[in-house]
């Protein structure tokens, strides 16, 4: 494993320990449900059994005469309010709390709020609800069919189609297939998971029925899009509501959206005229909050025989759950999954994408997929090997062959992406030598040879993150823009507000680099504020590896600002023209007589100062800037995986990893290659464990960490990492974004290793030892469905 | 956070004082041990006990040791300590193969021998080691003690032979020169229940299987057992060929269930395979060729 010497602070980039550390491994974290307020209520749900069932009744009666119990609110509660419903982040509308039917287990149907926490859990069984059982709709591939049960009958449905969405030039691309010598084509699902963060998902709802004002603590990714979202769906004035988000345990697209207990502890809150707690347990969040992925692929890859890739076409069904409730930019329903072209020079590309309704829970974009470029790169990636298995061509070889040129940037792709810079050759290069690339194919050899099975996977990625350019991406008709407040006190120190959020990614540190690094000042004279809708700028959060790209670049950007401001301020101490003066290390300095310069502290204290300013030049030391990306940046990674495979039990062991990155420049080295370490992780639970399989009557398979697999130490490598640096060039400081990069990139290099291992042209992850064995006998499982 | 029903606690001071409890509270109590299958099944409320009787203040409980020929592991031996016990490991190294895999170190720092057999959970892995080992459990209730052997200890998944007003006390398993044993596992992840696993105790007189015992966990065998390939193999040569048979036998007369560990005919393949390779490596700690 590389790893970065992280002692001394640097003025600037560089490998530092992170700020937030010292807190956090002394246990002083703050989370939601370490959170006390003054008469705090507590809450809990009752969900369905059934996938799909109409609600004959509902009898609280029992509940509400618990004498710790202070409210039992129904959907029938909320229908009176006008709350039964709440928009989703894709145009659909979602039950709070279920009127007429339940449409996937574990809807929400009653929330009843007491004392505490047992008394709340204990009145859920003393609510009698009584079900009309419905056929569920559970195989996908099924939902369309003319007798499949509907699921959305509340939106006069007569189908579970939700739309059709295509992207790239179909005649072109079908005219590049039917002159291609070769086509490969292969179905692949890549299976529904689960973000599972380690901290739950949970709210405090207060409303001060004398202020009027509605405080929310809450696991939010993206505090200020719910402090909007609120006051579009409460009614509740925008200003009378603050969102703070404490500590979060792990985000993973997991904490972007409203869930329906928050806005019933919301309702709870005004109902009581008390604060109400509602934190979810380990099955309600893997339940009902927003899985990731469940998309039905049937991908083809064309290419001339000597090969020379062409061009790709796919047809995807996307299971959306009982409400399409995707988080992604409004004017593309399925994410950025138009990226699949890849790292490939192609002709043309193409892809018509149908979501349905299923009874399962809503979601779809969430765990650290870019927003859908996780299946885009697995697909790409899977069609690549298969085609070189078909043809009996070098995977690596055949990679290194159709990589976009470094000369060719920035590349317009078929599908229409502009794709800022890289050197992908070089990328790939750096993995294959640091792999030991022809080497390890010669061991293969002799290890086959006496009846060993291994495989050697490579993947190559192409990341599109930091969402987005105004005119191209909204969520909710809110532009992805994001601002930054600096402000440099009169002493020196900084503080720095920011709309995005923390879930663990280190912006406490990183952030403060960029200002420290623009200015010049020491990363921990800088407070990074973040999570209060009072006190930072909006901006829609952290997700989709966009904090970096658009926050970090508003970052820079005000701290040159303020860089400006000092220079004025120092031209008026030193009795200079602001022009004569040049930035060192911290310090204006007169040009030609360095004896003659003011630090940052002696700017700002004289910023605050009596000291006469230039005309028309306000004191004090302080910015604001929102950043509008003009682009997306695209980071992209080389990545070879090293597999043993038992032939007797399909047991898979992940011997060697090597990951080469290529996010731009790199704030802190440290900070990056922990976000790689984690998504290579994911990517190995992705690849050979995790996945949500449901049961013909729609029941969850995966509701506890004893039925839902993460990953641990022990299936994990000591990871080898490389970099290459291109940097951005449209982003102020030359970053891209990396927080998603090895989710992405690292599940296609495992599989194509085991697949390579065991001499089987495609089997659908997971690929537990069950469905390793079942691959070797041609027999491969049906991942989504309970195993027969 | 997931919470349990309200519940009554007792903290006993003796084995007697114990049974005394159970039968104070009646069927509805539970003795608390380790409490690792207990308490989330409480906090998922499929276990809804109106009274615990925490009997983790025994410690008369929680030795091992050789006596009379026997290993005695008391009920309350943790995971943890099975797996460092010197004495359990050079005579049985199949305990260190199956507590290795057994959870994770939190779950083997609390756990209990005890606990885990009591809990019969059919894809627990000390049934069949115990099984494979021909144990004998020692119960204690009012009229005194009674042993029962580890094959008739079973009566069902989440079923044992321990009356209500009975404690488990006490595991002995018989030491007997020539003997190599090992585990075999399954898992789709460290610490994950087995998609199938298999111990074998091997007694060899020269190249000649004297005795044998296998278990077999998760596959649905019979009192985790495989007594059909035990005949096969008692008397025979002790060799590849016929640890494959052996192997074979045991996964004809299995009945494993389909889950999301895996489909029937990967775990009846398991369990042929599993028998096989713990035989193979029973065998080879029997000749000393294996630590």
């Amino acid at each position: 494993m590389t790893t970065h010497a992280a002692a001394s602070t640097p003025l600037g980039f560089g490998s530092m320990r992170r700020k937030e550390d010292a807190r956090f491994l002394r246990g002083a974290g703050r989370y939601l449900d370490d959170i006390v307020l003054p008469g705090m209520l507590h809450a809990a749900i009752l969900r369905s059994p059934y996938a799909h069932a109409r609600i004959v009744s509902v009898d609280t009666s029992a509940a509400e005469a618990h004498p710790k119990v202070e409210a039992v609110i129904t959907g029938e509660t909320l229908a009176g309010l006008g709350l039964a419903w709440m928009p989703t982040l894709s145009h659909d509308v979602q039950a709070v709390l279920a009127t007429d039917k339940v449409r996937f287990q574990g809807q929400e149907v009653a929330f009843v709020v007491a004392e505490d926490r047992y008394a709340a859990r204990d009145a859920l069984g003393l609510i009698e609800v009584e079900y009309e059982p419905l056929p569920a709709v559970v195989d996908a591939t099924h939902a369309l069919d003319p007798d499949a049960p509907v699921i959305r009958d509340d939106l006069h449905r007569t189908d579970n189609h939700i739309f059709d969405w295509e992207a790239g030039d179909a005649a072109a691309t079908d005219e590049v297939f039917s002159r291609a010598d070769v086509v490969a084509e292969c179905d692949l699902l890549y299976p529904r998971s689960h973000p599972a963060p380690m901290e739950t998902c949970g709210s405090i709802a207060s409303m001060d029925p004398v202020s009027g004002k509605l405080t929310v603590h809450t696991t939010t990714q993206a505090p200020h899009a719910h402090r909007t979202v609120y006051a579009l769906v409460a009614g509740i004035p925008e200003h009378k509501i603050q969102v703070i988000a404490p500590d979060i345990g792990g985000g993973f697209g997991n904490k972007v959206g409203i869930y329906p207990g928050y806005v019933c502890a919301v309702v709870g809150s005004i109902v009581t005229g008390r604060p109400v707690k509602w934190v979810e347990d380990r099955s309600e969040n893997l339940m009902s909050t927003s899985f990731a992925r469940d998309y039905h692929m049937h991908g083809e890859i064309a290419a001339t025989k000597d090969g020379t890739l062409l061009g790709v076409r796919v047809k995807v069904l996307a299971d959306h759950g009982a409400f399409n409730g995707t988080a992604q930019p409004s004017k593309l329903p399925a994410g950025l999954f138009h990226v699949f072209s890849g790292s490939y020079d192609l002709r043309a590309a193409h892809c018509s994408v149908t979501g349905v309704y299923t009874n399962k829970c809503p979601g779809g974009v969430a765990y650290a997929c870019s927003f859908r470029i996780t299946e885009a790169v697995y697909l790409i990636e899977r069609l690549v090997d298969v085609l070189a298995r078909d043809q009996g061509w070098d995977p690596a070889e055949l990679r290194m062959k159709n990589l976009i040129r470094p000369e060719q940037f920035p590349y317009r792709t078929a599908l229409g992406w502009e794709y800022d810079s890289g050197n992908y050759p070089k990328t790939l290069r750096t993995a294959l030598d640091l792999a030991g690339y022809a080497e390890l194919r010669r061991e293969q050899a002799e290890k086959r040879a006496r009846g060993e099975l291994m495989g050697i996977g490579v993947s190559f990625f192409t990341e599109a993150v930091g969402a987005g350019p105004r005119k191209h991406m909204d969520i909710l008709g809110l532009g992805m823009a994001d601002g930054a407040e600096l402000r440099v006190h009169p002493t020196g120190k900084a503080v720095l507000r920011l709309s995005c959020m923390t879930q663990g990614q280190g912006h406490q540190t990183t952030f403060a680099q960029i200002v420290a690094e623009e200015l010049g000042i020491s990363p921990d004279d800088v407070e990074v504020v973040q999570g209060d809708t009072d006190q930072t700028p909006f901006g829609l959060g952290t997700y989709g590896s966009r904090s970096t790209p658009v926050s970090g670049a508003a970052t820079a950007l005000v701290a040159r600002k303020v860089r400006e401001r000092a220079r004025i301020v120092a031209s008026a101490m030193l009795e200079v023209a602001p022009s004569d003066l040049e930035f060192v290390k911290g310090r204006f300095e007169v040009r030609g007589d360095p004896a003659a310069s003011a630090s940052m502290a002696e700017i700002a204290m004289a910023a605050h100062s009596a000291l006469e300013l230039p005309e028309g030049v306000e004191g004090h030391l302080d910015a604001t800037c929102v950043y509008n990306p003009p682009n997306l940046t695209y980071p992209c990674g080389a990545y070879v995986c090293v597999v043993d495979v038992d032939p007797g039990t399909g047991q898979v062991t992940v011997r060697r990893f090597v990951a080469v990155d290529d996010c731009g420049v790199r704030i802190n080295p440290m900070v990056v290659e922990g976000q790689i370490h984690g998504g290579l992780a994911d990517g190995i639970g992705m690849a050979l464990m995790e996945a949500l399989a449901f049961d013909p009557d729609g029941n969850h398979l995966g509701a506890s960490f004893m039925d839902y697999l993460l990953p641990t130490a022990l299936e994990c490598p000591s990871w080898e990492l490389g970099e290459t640096v291109t940097p951005s060039p449209h982003h102020p400081i030359g970053a891209k974004g990396v927080g998603e990069s090895a989710t992405v990139g690292s599940p296609p290099a495992v599989v194509n290793a085991v697949l390579d291992a065991i001499g089987v042209r495609h089997a659908d992850m997971p690929l537990t030892p069950a469905q390793v064995w079942r691959a070797m006998q041609g027999r491969p499982l049906r991942t989504d469905l309970s195993v027969t | 956070m997931q919470v349990p029903a309200q519940f009554e606690y007792e903290r006993a001071t003796s084995v007697a004082h114990a049974v005394a409890l159970l039968q104070r509270y009646g069927p509805e109590s539970r003795l608390l041990a380790g409490g690792h299958s207990l308490i989330p099944m409480m906090k998922l409320r499929l276990a809804n006990p109106e009274t615990l009787i925490d009997i983790n203040g025994l410690d008369e409980l929680r030795t091992i040791s050789l006596e009379g020929g026997e290993l005695r592991l008391g009920a309350l031996v943790r995971h943890a300590e099975l797996m460092a016990s010197a004495v359990a490991g050079e005579h049985f190294p199949m305990f260190r193969d199956a507590e290795r895999v057994i959870a994770d170190p939190v779950v083997r720092n609390r756990g209990t021998v005890g606990g885990s057999l009591c809990q019969a959970d059919p894809n627990e892995d000390l049934s069949a080691v115990f099984t494979a080992l021909r144990a004998v459990a020692v119960i204690e209730g009012v009229d005194g003690r009674r042993t029962v052997p580890v094959r008739e200890f079973h009566v069902g998944p989440y079923q044992t032979v321990v009356g209500d007003t009975e404690i488990l006390v006490e595991i002995r398993v018989s030491v007997r020169p020539g003997g190599g044993s090992a585990y075999t596992k399954v898992e789709r992840r460290a610490g994950d229940w087995a998609v199938a696993a298999a111990g074998a105790a091997l007694w060899l007189e020269g190249e000649r299987v004297a005795d044998v015992g296998l278990g077999l966990t998760a596959v649905g065998a019979d009192h985790f057992g495989a007594p059909q390939a035990e005949e096969f193999l008692r008397g025979a040569p002790a060799t590849e060929e016929n640890f494959a048979e052996a192997g074979r036998i045991a996964a004809e007369h299995c009945r494993p269930v389909a889950d999301q560990r895996g489909p029937e005919d990967y775990k009846r393949h398991l369990a042929g395979e599993l028998t096989a390779r713990s035989l193979r490596r029973a065998a080879a700690r029997a000749r000393g060729r294996e630590a």
